[in-house]
């Protein structure tokens, strides 16, 4: 290759990239908008509504907040860990995009292990949080990071069996073929959230647990554990934390598109629906799974950490390995399984 | 090819730098973090073979799982460096002889690559090319079929190996009180609230 060809291929890939980083971020900022105006909906409060028109301006307001505050970094602090640690957390959430197909062949790499590589990035979260909650050097941001290490662990267990699966009725690790191999004349009858329906529920809550959403916010529970591992954060450092927190709900809630509610696929199989570009439809659908998520916020009291631990290892765990069996076996027997069809 | 060189010599220096780190370091939090490094990169030279599937399960397993609980337990311990620095001449000849024994080996391994490549290229199963199968499907092709048994056998030595972990650290101790799930899941209004008629200037 020349070298110019290569210097181009690296310009696309740049742009593509940034393209994707920017509307995610300003998809984000409206998500979190979204999550709190919902919050104070169901509590019978008005949510933001002074910084621009209906409150539309509140989260980059927010974000000019945090920037132009003070960091502050605690004098027993592991200074480089201290400051790595929120990089660490955004930069792998933002890292997960990178495999996404919002439309038919629109992600920015369409790699054979594409789910795979979610999953092991989403694993990688981990140490952002324990990173952040050892560097403090304190007891409350230790206990919570190791409160919060623990969940995100255990959930990813019943995570990577639900999307076993998926992969057993799809056939593929590749996410676009995944979508594509949801598509039939059925429409959204079709896709797998109802041949798997009580895996399409496993891997909800397991998704508000891996993302310490609440309910399952023990991690950070202002009550408790004043903020977990994010206690002596502040500014920037911050900010990055949340920011990746949030992006982390939203690959969550990409990923379930994907998995269980068909992609980019128009839910009625025949035009004028079709005709709807199929990006729309996946932003619909993600942000359909966004308002669930943020309901639950509003709804659901807090769990108790003996609870969660048991509802991740003694309900869900057995309940998505027998389901692994029982689809292989649905799946062979009926002769539908990948590579007899 | 100039840029998968690049890569190349990219993933190996930051592979082996961080794997001197790892026994270099002096804060054990720091060498686990340099081990997860040195993992991720060794992902990132599978990738450059072709090895899509093993690099991504080398991240899973290992840095997702098995490095979270290396970084619990050299976090909740406080390990002393000072004091495993005495024994260090003791053990010396010990991990030197291991250390050379590894050493030839691999000098083995690497001079039998140089005199007789066809050794080394000859595989018991051919690796089908990329456009025919994905390399996730020729592992699996492999693996369940003609590795079956082995692959079952290293299955089954696994569970054992937690089953005897999990026997070997429980401990009931008696007179601890927990939270039973299921009887308090178990209580209804009934059996938990009681309602009472009290008498005026008498309580109960």
């Amino acid at each position: 290759m020349e070298l110019g060809d290569i210097l181009l291929a690296v310009a696309i890939m740049l742009g593509k990239s940034l393209l994707m980083l920017v509307a995610l971020l300003v998809f984000i900022a409206y998500a979190l908008y979204a999550d709190r105006k919902v919050w104070a909906a169901v509590q019978l409060r008005r949510g933001p509504n002074v910084v621009g028109p209906w409150g539309l301006l509140q989260s980059f307001a927010d974000l000019l907040k945090f920037v132009l505050k003070e960091p502050i970094i605690p004098a027993p602090a592991n200074k480089g860990m201290f400051l790595l640690a929120p990089l660490v957390m955004c930069t792998l959430s933002l890292a997960a995009w990178a495999v996404i197909p919002l439309n038919a062949g629109w992600a920015i790499a369409d790699i054979n292990v594409g789910i795979l590589y979610i999953f092991a990035i989403s694993s990688l979260g981990v140490y952002g949080v324990l990173m952040g909650g050892w560097a403090s050097n304190s007891k409350y941001p230790f206990l919570g990071a190791l409160r919060s290490a623990a969940q995100m662990v255990s959930y990813e267990v019943s995570i990577g069996f639900v999307i076993v699966t998926v992969l057993m009725c799809a056939g593929t690790l590749n996410l676009s073929k995944i979508v594509e191999a949801q598509n039939s004349s059925l429409g959204m009858l079709g896709w797998y959230w109802l041949p798997l329906f009580p895996m399409f529920v496993v891997f909800f809550i397991s998704a508000m647990a891996e993302t310490n959403r609440p309910p399952f916010d023990l991690p950070e529970a202002e009550s408790e554990l004043v903020a977990g591992y994010m206690v002596e954060y502040s500014s920037t450092p911050y900010l990055l934390f949340m920011l990746g927190e949030y992006v982390a709900i939203m690959t969550m809630c990409a990923l379930g598109t994907i998995l269980f509610l068909g992609g980019w696929l128009s839910p009625i199989p025949f035009a004028p629906f079709t005709w709807v570009p199929g990006v729309i439809w996946f932003v619909l659908k993600a942000s359909f799974l966004f308002f669930l998520i943020a309901m639950v916020k509003a709804l659901v009291p807090r769990y108790r950490y003996d609870q969660l631990m048991r509802l991740g290892w003694k309900v869900f765990l057995p309940l998505s390995l027998a389901m692994v069996v029982i689809v292989a076996g649905v799946l062979m027997a009926t002769g539908n399984a990948p590579g007899m069809r | 090819m100039t840029v998968t060189a690049a890569f190349f010599y990219l993933f190996a220096t930051i592979t082996i730098a961080s794997g001197f780190m790892v026994i270099a370091s002096r804060n054990p939090v720091q060498s686990v973090l340099f081990l997860i490094l040195a993992f991720v990169n060794a992902a990132g030279l599978f990738l450059m073979m072709g090895a899509e599937f093993l690099a991504m399960i080398l991240v899973i397993v290992y840095v997702g799982a098995v490095a979270v609980l290396f970084l619990f337990v050299v976090m909740m311990l406080d390990v002393d460096f000072a004091a495993l620095r005495q024994g260090f001449l003791q053990y010396l000849p010990i991990g030197g002889l291991i250390g050379l024994i590894l050493l030839i080996e691999l000098i083995f391994v690497v001079s039998a690559y140089v005199i007789d490549p066809g050794l080394v290229r000859s595989p018991a199963v051919p690796i089908p090319a990329a456009d025919v199968m994905t390399n996730t499907e020729a592992l699996g092709h492999v693996l369940y079929t003609r590795y079956f048994y082995f692959f079952q056998a290293a299955g089954l030595i696994l569970l054992v190996a937690m089953i005897g972990a999990i026997v070997l650290t429980l401990r009931e101790r008696v007179g601890v009180r927990r939270q039973d799930i299921s009887k308090q899941n178990a209580r209804t209004q009934e059996t938990a609230v009681e309602l009472r008629k009290v008498p005026s200037r008498q309580g109960i």
